[in-house]
């Protein structure tokens, strides 16, 4: 559409992620680097789940719109389910390394807590998948036309732009709930989060009906943001002490020696 | 995700190309033919595009009143205006053109059918200052005073505009263009169109400016590696052969020799660029000659006449006479095989296609013929030429009056000395030819036309004509040679071979008669080129009509055609593909012998650097990066404003909350802290 568009999309998408990168985590080297390694993971998902896409539609039919939609679904399936597993498999590295440098540095304490770890790692499976998903999107809206000439809707580029926002944002609920429950061993979480995943993902078959795809999947990044902000340790109790500026009295009151 | 099937843009290099985004957006034009700039010692021509395309909404034109909506009441400027042919005219053009930023661009829609009044976009009066015609020479005669040529010209090709024309065909691509505006562009009753609007982008944007000095200047700027040309001159070669060889290395005057020339126009344009049918302008010309070239192919081996007959097919002429004022120049400066006192007289053959009533004009030049013994020269010729004409049904005649030589290729011979000469027209005083140097002067405006279930080699063979002048043509060359009165009856031109040449170039070249003389470009246009290729099917057809098969070569690829007993200063020696004979599938291929040369048609002009010359063409063409065209549909303004303004809040937003929860982090998630070895 133009570069107004283009610039409206990007901020959109990719908002909340900048805003969180530049406050939390740009200052610590450590946690760059661990976001950077979780990028690399969920790229390396999708690499596969792209290898195995690739191979089945070649030896598809590729006349029958059938079949084209049935290896869709089984693509996106399959891909959610191997962005889980690399996730696991990158708690399973984080923990190893953990040890490790522990091992290595002077202090006594970690250099980085699992928790941190969680919620690094989880935006950095955010911000890959949100390049993914949109990048190609934001590349075409920098022109001068909008999408539409052959009757599709014209709120493609906004609702692909809120959808990534979306995205972004659960892939960093769902790091910090998914770490917490393998910590915990409460298997049923992570199913949840990959159940809550793949109907995430088979909303989009919805669109073009964007109401109906946006909608649901903010109502469930909604309920896993709270599930995630009571993992990392947070109660309803804190957000009224915060919200009502009493947060000084609380420090000294519950001052606890190390 | 699947909004797009986008797994394999990781692996687009497998040639799964995931651009299904542009593809719901943008609708590529296939058919992209646009006018270019071309430009010369004093103005720049012809349409320019911005760097980055112009963008319009779409308009289809119902009537020359309606323009009010494109320069005035339209509420959604810049507009694409698409033109039907009958509203491609100068008035509506040069509305368009003083339509000050509200015109982003024109698209013409061509007709399958020629229109029934003529149009030209020529001017009224061709090559007027690069003829003979001039304050030193007749001025009387200059300038068209005495006759217009061409009085349907309405100049339209030497116009300058700022904004691109583009030419569509009418077949699906346009409908779709159509349909597209009646959607979403037409205004209901008084009502303004809602967006999204229907829009279209062009782009044909031109390197060069202002004028041949400054370009070429431009082109001699060497900064970088790559030096970057912004405009070459228009030039090609020219096409020439002789009935006796002539010695080419020995370049200058030949003793004894006297040279007959025959010549006739090879090229011709229109307004948009490398569409230039030019049957009736050119075609109709040089197709007789060669057929003329092919009757005498025996008569002068065999009696041989006195003087030697040279062919000369010009390249360029539309142009103020690139190629025959390149050749003057050559003679002029010793740099041709023969020079201007070889040259005993000139017969050229313009546009004889469309002969009404079969009558045939014999133009001369009036001031030339002052003189008594130039006057003779042309009585005899045209006594010739009468002669000639008897018994074949074809009546020639002289315009009756003082009249100026209409534009051809002789006036720049005349322009040097005042050589006897005559050219062949098939109009008395003014053109006519409906459609002179248009994108019509096709098949259609020459009647050849064929009966409706003919596959292409059918049609091939279908005798269209009857090859009459070019006997004619013939014979008076003959007499005009010195050749004998008895060998006269059998020169007879054949029309198989004019009707293949006819179908050949202006129907479809690429047909098994000129897959056999070997590489065929396309040469359904006639444009002047600006890259020196090898004008290769004219100079092949010119060999089977003058040359003798001699020996065999191997088929498999062309090889040098080496032997001792060769001599290339007299002759030129080529490799025709040949036909594949019936039982077989390889072509058997043969080397020929042709005193047929090309020769450089460049003006002059560029040799000697005078860009700002008024004796020789300044003709350049710009370059130019791509010319393509798409549809699409776009939003309003303020559509896209919200989503910015939306982008911008959400940044902020999320900025102002993550800053407060990370500066409130130690409270927020105080509880459930890991006891001991906790840091942030």
């Amino acid at each position: 559409m133009t570069a107004s568009v283009f610039f409206g999309c990007t901020f959109i998408a990719f908002g909340p992620a900048i805003a969180l990168f530049l406050f939390t985590i740009a200052r610590e080297p450590l946690r760059v680097i661990f976001l950077i390694a979780g990028a690399f993971f969920w790229l390396v998902s999708l690499l596969l789940s792209s290898l195995v896409w690739f191979i089945s539609v070649q030896i598809s039919n590729k006349e029958s719109a059938v079949q084209q939609k049935g290896l869709l679904i089984f693509g996106v399936v399959l891909s959610v389910l191997l962005q889980e597993t690399f996730r696991f498999a990158y708690y399973k590295l984080l923990k190893k390394a953990n040890e490790g440098l522990l091992a290595l540095s002077q202090e006594e304490t970690m250099p980085i807590s699992i928790r941190q770890l969680a919620y690094v790692s989880g935006l950095g499976f955010g911000f890959m998948s949100g390049a993914f998903s949109v990048v190609n999107i934001l590349a075409d809206s920098v022109g001068p036309g909008t999408v539409g000439i052959h009757g599709d809707s014209q709120h493609y580029f906004l609702s692909s732009a809120f959808m990534t926002m979306a995205i972004i944002l659960l892939h960093m609920f769902w790091g910090v709930v998914f770490f917490d429950a393998c910590e915990k061993q409460r298997w049923w979480a992570v199913a949840a989060v990959i159940i809550s995943h793949l109907v995430v993902s088979c909303l989009t078959f919805q669109n073009p009906e964007y109401v109906t795809s946006l909608v649901p999947t903010y109502v469930i990044l909604f309920l896993m943001g709270i599930w995630a902000f009571y993992t990392a340790g947070g109660s309803f109790r804190n957000l009224k002490l915060c919200l009502t500026c009493k947060d000084k009295d609380f420090l000294l009151a519950n001052h606890r020696p190390r | 995700m699947s909004n797009c099937s986008c797994y394999s843009a990781f692996l687009s290099f497998a040639g799964v190309s995931c651009n299904s985004v542009e593809k719901k957006i943008y609708v590529h034009l296939n058919y992209t033919v646009s006018c270019v700039r071309l430009l010369n010692a004093t103005h720049q021509i012809g349409c320019q595009s911005s760097l980055s395309g112009n963008v319009g909404v779409l308009h289809v034109l119902e009537s020359e009143e309606n323009l009010d909506w494109v320069l005035h009441s339209g509420p959604n400027p810049p507009y694409m205006v698409i033109l039907e042919s009958p509203l491609f005219t100068r008035s509506v053009m040069m509305k368009l053109k003083n339509g000050s930023g509200r015109v982003a661009g024109v698209a013409v829609v061509a007709p399958n059918t020629n229109p029934a009044e003529g149009f030209s976009p020529h001017t009224t009066c061709p090559n007027e200052n690069t003829g003979v015609y001039s304050e030193t020479y007749e001025p009387t005669m200059a300038n068209c005073n005495m006759t217009v040529w061409n009085p349907l010209g309405n100049g339209l090709s030497y116009e300058e505009f700022d904004f691109p024309i583009f030419s569509l065909k009418d077949d699906n691509d346009t409908q779709v263009i159509r349909q597209c505006y009646l959607d979403h562009n037409r205004a209901g009753n008084g009502s303004t169109p809602q967006y999204p609007l229907c829009a279209m982008q062009l782009y044909s944007h031109m390197s060069a400016v202002t004028d041949t000095a400054t370009c070429m200047r431009r082109n001699a700027i060497n900064f970088s590696l790559n030096p970057e040309m912004v405009c070459d001159p228009l030039g090609d070669q020219n096409v020439w052969a002789s009935t006796r060889p002539l010695n080419n290395t020995a370049k200058g005057h030949k003793m004894w020799e006297s040279v007959v020339i025959a010549a006739a126009r090879l090229d011709s344009r229109s307004f948009f660029f490398d569409i230039a049918p030019g049957a009736q302008s050119g075609v109709s010309g040089f197709v007789t000659l060669l057929a003329a070239a092919h009757a005498l192919r025996n008569a002068t081996q065999e009696a041989q006449p006195n003087r030697t007959i040279l062919y000369t097919f010009f390249q360029g002429e539309t142009f103020d006479y690139i190629g025959s004022s390149r050749m003057v120049y050559d003679m002029e400066n010793k740099q041709f095989v023969v020079d201007l006192d070889n040259v005993h007289s000139v017969l050229e053959i313009g546009q004889v296609g469309l002969r009404a009533d079969s009558k045939l004009w014999l133009h001369t030049d009036p001031v030339s013929r002052r003189n008594e013994s130039v006057n003779k020269e042309v009585e005899d010729l045209i006594g010739n030429l009468r002669s000639a004409a008897t018994g074949l049904n074809v009546t020639v005649d002289v315009p009756g009056f003082s009249q100026p030589l209409p534009p051809s290729s002789f006036q720049r011979f005349l322009r040097a000395r005042p050589i006897p000469g005559v050219v062949l027209e098939d109009h008395q005083s003014a053109y006519t030819n409906k459609f002179y140097e248009s994108m019509y002067d096709n098949a259609e405006n020459l009647n050849v036309s064929y009966p409706p279930n003919l596959t292409p080699e059918e049609q091939l063979e279908y005798i269209t004509d009857t090859a009459r002048v070019a006997t004619m043509v013939a014979r008076a060359l003959y007499r005009q040679a010195g050749g004998e009165e008895s060998q006269l009856s059998s020169i007879k031109a054949d029309p198989q071979i004019v009707t293949k040449m006819l179908y050949s170039f202006l129907v479809r070249s690429n047909n098994s008669w000129f897959q056999q003389l070997g590489n065929v470009i396309s040469f359904l246009t006639g444009f002047v080129c600006v890259v020196h290729h090898d004008f290769c099917c004219l100079q092949l057809v010119l060999n089977r009509n003058c040359t003798i098969r001699i020996f065999a070569c191997s088929t498999h690829f062309p090889p040098p055609c080496d032997s001792s007993h060769l001599v290339p200063q007299m002759y030129n020696y080529m490799w025709v593909q040949g036909a594949a004979p019936p039982n077989s599938t390889e072509r058997e291929g043969y080397c020929v012998r042709s005193t047929a040369r090309l020769s450089k048609a460049l003006s002059p002009a560029f040799d000697l650097e005078q860009y700002t010359s008024k004796n020789f063409s300044t003709w350049t063409e710009s370059r130019w990066k791509f010319i393509k065209g798409r549809i699409f549909l776009v939003a309003s303004h303020e559509l896209e404003m919200l989503t910015l303004g939306v982008g911008v809040g959400v940044l902020l937003s999320s900025l102002l909350v993550t800053y407060i929860i990370s500066s409130k982090a130690d409270i927020l998630f105080s509880s459930g802290r890991e006891p001991t070895n906790a840091t942030y």
